[in-house]
């Protein structure tokens, strides 16, 4: 296809777009809406979902051992923990680890205190296994294995926030899915509508270019480029709204509730618009292009 | 060039149009078609154009057979064609000048010819000082001579013409006519149908007379031009 015909097609399409402003105006508000939604939703989802790995990353059950369980064993145990499938790593800390670190805690500045100790472990019992889980809602499973090993003595468990947490995450993303599902239908429908209004009003400036010669991709493309543009226009829009908003938007909940500050770490909007932008300008695309192709398709068979 | 081989077309609504026909033209003739409402002279013509397809028969143009025609091989046949129908088929919304560009857009012709092709289309038809009109600006057979134009830019080899002076007054009949007689003397296989006898008898063209689907005389009249 020659450049002057593809020039000729998008201003065609573009001349569409004004032609009926009304149509056009609706569209492009659904397409929007549904988009600003999407990416309300998705950024929500985005950060829910970076807390959880995050709260994950830092759950993990510890377990000690009775007194005068041998090194040996201990390592046995820690070998049989590993082979189990919820499990990503383990860590262990020796008697003589955890006496440092608890000294580096609570003596920090009066080193001399600990001396006072003169090189008796008072945690001498308190050798350990960090256990870290592949996903944490796999943490009652490895309790109940755990709880079955004699010579251990207790078992550290985190609370269950992450697991609460996991499900509101599920429960926002299909909340989200739906709405946005329908809006997608609603977005759809409606740039089919403005397409079709179009291709009516032309109906004879149609029918004139097919007698001339012109081939059906040319009649199409510009109801196509039109229906690309509205879906384009309705996703850039919102797009910059959300990207103009999140950040405000978080530092005010930082600012508010600032208590939160400990479990809620935010994605920064580049990270959230990295995938972002993408999907949602593809999204606007296609859905412009599918309202547009179906509807030409439908009409234009001459 | 245009050979009409047994053909005949039955509308879906079982009205009988055309009722065997057999039809040569040669490449460069000027030929009339004539014969009362509803003898079947425009559903020849669409026929050519393929806006229909025939019953049963064969069309051959250019010794291609329409019916063998793949669908995507159809704006390239038509673009081979031009076409003047009785209601000038303007774009509303255009200039008379876009009007005849439009033509050559559709087929994908460079600016740079459009630019240059579409002025000399223009004088060709004398409207030359007109160009920057829009359709409901000029008179009917203003309006027919840029349908005309626009039917010639892309200069084909065929020209149809349905009624082409159905709705203009003498003058402007005369005029169109003297057109078309122009381009077919450019080399243009020129078919006209139309209902003005006086025009028919004194061009002294080749008549062909339909009834009721079928052709009933095809004759050359006496003091017959090429
Ligand atoms: N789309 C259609 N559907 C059904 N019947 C049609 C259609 N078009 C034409 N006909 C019928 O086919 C016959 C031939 O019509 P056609 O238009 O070819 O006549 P015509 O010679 O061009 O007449 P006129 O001089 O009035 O234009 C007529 O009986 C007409 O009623
Ligand atoms: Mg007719």
């Amino acid at each position: 296809m020659r450049f002057n015909t593809i020039i000729y097609c998008l201003k065609q399409g573009i001349k569409n777009i004004f032609r009926n402003k009304l149509f056009s105006l609706a569209s492009i508000s659904t397409m929007a809406a549904c988009i600003f939604l999407f990416g309300l939703f998705y950024s929500i989802v985005m950060n829910i979902q970076y807390m959880i790995d995050e709260a994950q990353d830092a759950i993990c059950v510890t377990v000690f051992f009775e007194p005068g369980t041998s090194e040996t064993r201990i390592s046995v145990i820690g070998e049989q923990i590993a082979l189990r499938p919820e499990v990503a790593s383990v860590e262990y800390t020796s008697a003589d680890e955890a006496w440092e670190s608890f000294k580096e805690v609570y003596f920090e500045g009066n080193e001399e205190y600990a001396r006072a100790f003169m090189g008796d472990n008072p945690l001498a019992n308190h050798s350990s296994y960090a256990i870290y889980m592949k996903d944490a809602s796999l943490q009652e499973n490895l309790v109940e294995y755990l709880e079955t090993i004699p010579d251990i003595r207790k078992i550290n468990k985190s609370d269950l926030t992450a697991n609460s947490f996991a499900d509101f995450g599920i429960l926002v993303g299909y909340v989200s899915g739906a709405i946005i599902l329908i809006l997608l239908a609603v977005a759809v429908f409606l740039i089919s509508n403005t397409v079709s209004v179009g291709i009516t009003v032309r109906r004879e400036e149609i029918s004139i270019m097919k007698l001339i010669g012109a081939t059906d991709f040319f009649v199409k493309a510009p109801f196509l480029v039109e229906g690309i543009l509205i879906g384009l226009l309705g996703a850039a829009i919102p797009l910059a709204v959300i990207y103009y908003l999140y950040g405000n938007v978080v530092g005010y909940i930082l600012d508010k509730f600032s208590i939160l500050n400990s479990i809620m770490v935010f994605l920064p909007v580049e990270q959230v618009f990295h995938s972002l932008l993408p999907v949602g300008l593809v999204l606007g695309v296609g859905i412009g292009f599918l309202g547009s192709s179906a509807t030409t398709r439908k009409h234009l068979r001459v | 060039m245009i050979v009409f081989e047994n053909v005949s077309k039955t509308y879906e609504t079982g009205t009988p149009a055309l009722n065997g026909i057999n039809l040569r033209i040669e490449k460069g003739e000027f030929v009339f078609i004539v014969g009362n409402s509803g003898s079947g002279k425009s559903t020849l013509i669409k026929l050519l154009l393929k806006e229909l397809e025939p019953s049963s028969g064969r069309i051959y143009v250019n010794n291609k057979q329409l019916n063998r025609m793949r669908r995507r091989q159809i704006p390239k046949y038509r673009r081979g064609l031009g076409v003047v129908f009785q209601d000038f088929r303007l774009l509303k919304d255009r200039n008379v000048y876009e009007n005849i560009a439009f033509a050559q857009r559709v087929i994908g012709t460079p600016a740079r010819i459009i630019r240059r092709q579409v002025p000399a289309m223009l004088s060709l038809v004398g409207l030359a000082e007109k160009y920057k009109s829009y359709p409901k600006q000029l008179s009917g057979g203003e309006q027919q001579r840029v349908a005309l134009a626009r039917a010639l830019v892309n200069n084909p080899a065929i020209l149809l013409a349905d009624e082409p002076t159905g709705n203009l007054d003498p003058k402007n009949s005369w005029e169109i006519m003297r057109l078309l007689e122009e381009i077919n003397k450019r080399g243009t296989t020129v078919l006209v149908v139309t209902h003005n006898q006086e025009i028919v008898d004194a061009m002294k063209k080749r008549v062909i007379t339909m009834h009721k689907g079928l052709i009933t005389s095809d004759e050359k009249k006496s003091g017959y031009r090429q």
